[in-house]
């Protein structure tokens, strides 16, 4: 029987020859990633052990990373004593893919994992956090899971009674025009799609533009599946997985690669002809209330966050750096930007993007969530709109109720610094 | 038969931002959650935190409720306050968490139910008392199933190391 990608990889994880649809499989797990959540894990994982008489010992520390990036420095004496508390439990348990506050090897988790080669194809990675998509860019399958799951995996090496997802086939191709980028077709996609639309299903990408797209866009792709519902996003890994995994992460042992079988069986097929698209916007207050910008150019902006796990790359900074060269951030507007990791944020500054960036007005922060989900820094004001990079615009997730975030890709976001309000990059160049 | 009365009414999609605000996540423990529920609905979480929601009562939600961030406090918030959540359907880590806590919920892809309603829930069917009306359930996954049983994915999983398993 033919297999999509996600069947052949849960086949290989439990040495089967074939799995199909809804079978129920207990797969190891290669990467169990968590941040500061992990806090909330730890209790869960102690108290499975209480009573049992047993230590309580995870199952592989290799195969576990704790990422600090959500509260970075912390925000708060209660986030610094969550952050303690972990700093000990990785002491104690021998965990070492752990990224402490650092302007060397710290940054966002789904930034971190990819570029230190923690991720690989055909692997198994889970994440106390729904972003874990991201990984699918390299062609694992990796999902978010909530804090006592991630206990039981710590404890056990497995996932227990996790059902085969179907697949939705993504077929892109055709280049995509200038100042269109991956984060309008996968807007695109949740538009088409619903917040509902892949509920419980992966999506898979294939065609001419993911094949041509760099690791970078297809991280993009990926991290905003969950935003359709997917359970996972996949990119079957080829040429470019490998160049990543050689060139930017620095991956030197043997990569084992494998694609879904041609007459695969999918829930759904979906078309894209990506030179037909024009800049997306996800409005207020769903992401899948995705307009063309010409829809709602105009909107009056009080501020502008380019960054997180979703658009903070070094090619996501490259773009805003263009545009903002030698210009000026409107007066009334504040323009965030965070980048995803120190590495990126050293090589913009190597590149000159992050004084580009200054020196026109945007404020630079340190690596980290920032303001994407209303925890640290940037919040916003009483009736106040932000225009971000990031990748949710739910009512109050940039710490007020009252506010309203659009997203965008960081071009939109550059462009529209310039001039305070929702501004199209290929009528402003 | 044991009847249940809707407390609070909610569209579809309902992200785990609205049912415990980012803002309150450096609060983890499922004892120190609950405050949270709900917290910018004010009128409701002042409510649920005044005790005038009886254990046991009932959210009815529209379609993907839980969806976003895997948080799982806004599974522990509303099991808190031992609320049953009849939904039209549940986000995967949403249901996934509230299965491991052991929150009571049930998939109910027809529901009709406005606040203050009364509803008898048996066996595969929610019965509106106040409209009359009858919904049929889903079964929750049966996958997890074994899961449910042990009362969560803690016991569940205390019972496989202690098993050898």
């Amino acid at each position: 029987m033919a297999m999509t990608y996600v069947q052949k990889l849960l086949a290989k994880a439990t040495a089967r020859a074939q799995t199909a649809v809804g079978e129920v499989l207990e797969p190891q797990v290669n990467l169990a990633m968590s941040h500061e959540n992990g806090a909330l894990v730890i209790s869960q994982f102690e108290e499975i052990y209480k009573g049992t008489g047993r230590e309580a010992k995870v199952w592989n520390p290799d195969n576990i990373a704790i990422i600090f990036d959500h509260r970075v420095p912390a925000e708060s004496s209660k986030t610094a004593c969550n952050q303690g508390k972990i700093r000990g439990f990785v002491a104690k348990q021998g965990i070492r893919k752990f990224h402490d506050v650092r302007g060397d090897v710290g940054g966002i988790c789904h930034q971190i994992l990819p570029e230190n080669g923690y991720v690989r194809p055909g692997s198994v990675v889970v994440g106390t956090d729904s972003h874990t998509t991201t990984h699918g860019a390299l062609g694992a399958f990796a999902f978010g899971v909530g804090a006592t799951e991630m206990a039981s995996v710590w404890a056990l090496g497995r996932l227990l009674n996790i059902e085969v997802p179907a697949a939705i086939k993504v077929v892109v191709n055709g280049k995509l025009p200038d100042y269109v980028y991956a984060k309008d077709l996968i807007l695109h996609i949740i538009g088409r799609l619903s917040a509902q639309g892949a509920n419980y299903k992966v999506l898979e990408f294939h065609g001419g533009t993911i094949r041509t797209m760099p690791t970078s866009g297809r991280l993009t792709l990926c991290n905003m599946s969950v935003e359709a519902g997917a359970t996972a996003g996949m990119v079957p890994p080829d040429e470019e997985t490998l160049r990543y995994l050689r060139e930017e992460a620095g991956v030197t042992d043997k990569i084992e690669t494998f694609g879904p079988d041609a007459d695969a069986v999918y829930a759904q097929v979906l078309e894209i002809d990506a030179s037909k698209l024009t800049p997306q916007i996800a409005c207020p207050h769903t992401v899948d209330n995705v307009k063309p910008i010409s829809e709602v150019k105009g909107t009056k902006l009080n501020q502008i966050v380019i960054g997180s796990c979703t658009n903070g790359r070094l090619d996501d900074l490259e773009a805003a750096a263009k545009i903002l060269k030698g210009r000026r951030v409107i007066d009334g507007t504040r323009m965030l930007v965070f980048p995803a990791s120190w590495r990126i944020y050293h090589k913009a500054m190597d590149l000159g993007y992050i004084q580009d960036i200054s020196r026109a007005g945007a404020v630079v922060c340190n690596p980290g969530c920032g303001p994407c989900l209303g925890i640290h820094q940037g919040a916003l004001g009483d009736n106040e709109v932000a225009l971000a990079t990031t990748n949710r615009n739910f009512k109050g997730r940039m710490g007020n109720p009252k506010a309203e975030v659009y997203l965008c890709s960081p071009a939109v976001a550059a462009a529209s610094a310039l001039t305070g309000v929702i501004t199209d990059p290929t009528e402003a160049k | 038969m044991k009847t249940i009365k809707v407390m609070l009414k909610v569209a579809d999609d309902v992200s785990t931002d609205i049912i415990y605000p980012g803002r309150f996540m450096a609060t983890v423990l499922p004892a120190e959650t609950p405050q949270f529920a709900f917290a910018d609905n004010a009128d409701f979480n002042r409510r649920l935190k005044a005790g005038e929601i009886p254990s046991g009562s009932a959210l009815v939600a529209g379609k993907n409720f839980g969806c976003g961030s895997s948080r799982e406090q806004a599974v522990s918030t509303l099991k808190g306050y031992d609320l049953a959540v009849i939904a039209r359907d549940i986000s995967r880590i949403f249901l996934q968490s509230a299965i491991n806590l052991g929150l009571n919920i049930i998939i109910c892809p027809e529901i009709e139910a406005a606040e203050g309603d009364e509803l008898e829930i048996t066996g595969g069917k929610v019965h509106n008392r106040t409209s009359g009306k009858s919904f049929d359930t889903n079964p929750l996954p049966k996958a997890r199933q074994a899961i449910i049983d042990a009362g969560g994915l803690i016991p569940y999983t205390r019972k496989l190391i202690m098993s050898g398993k």
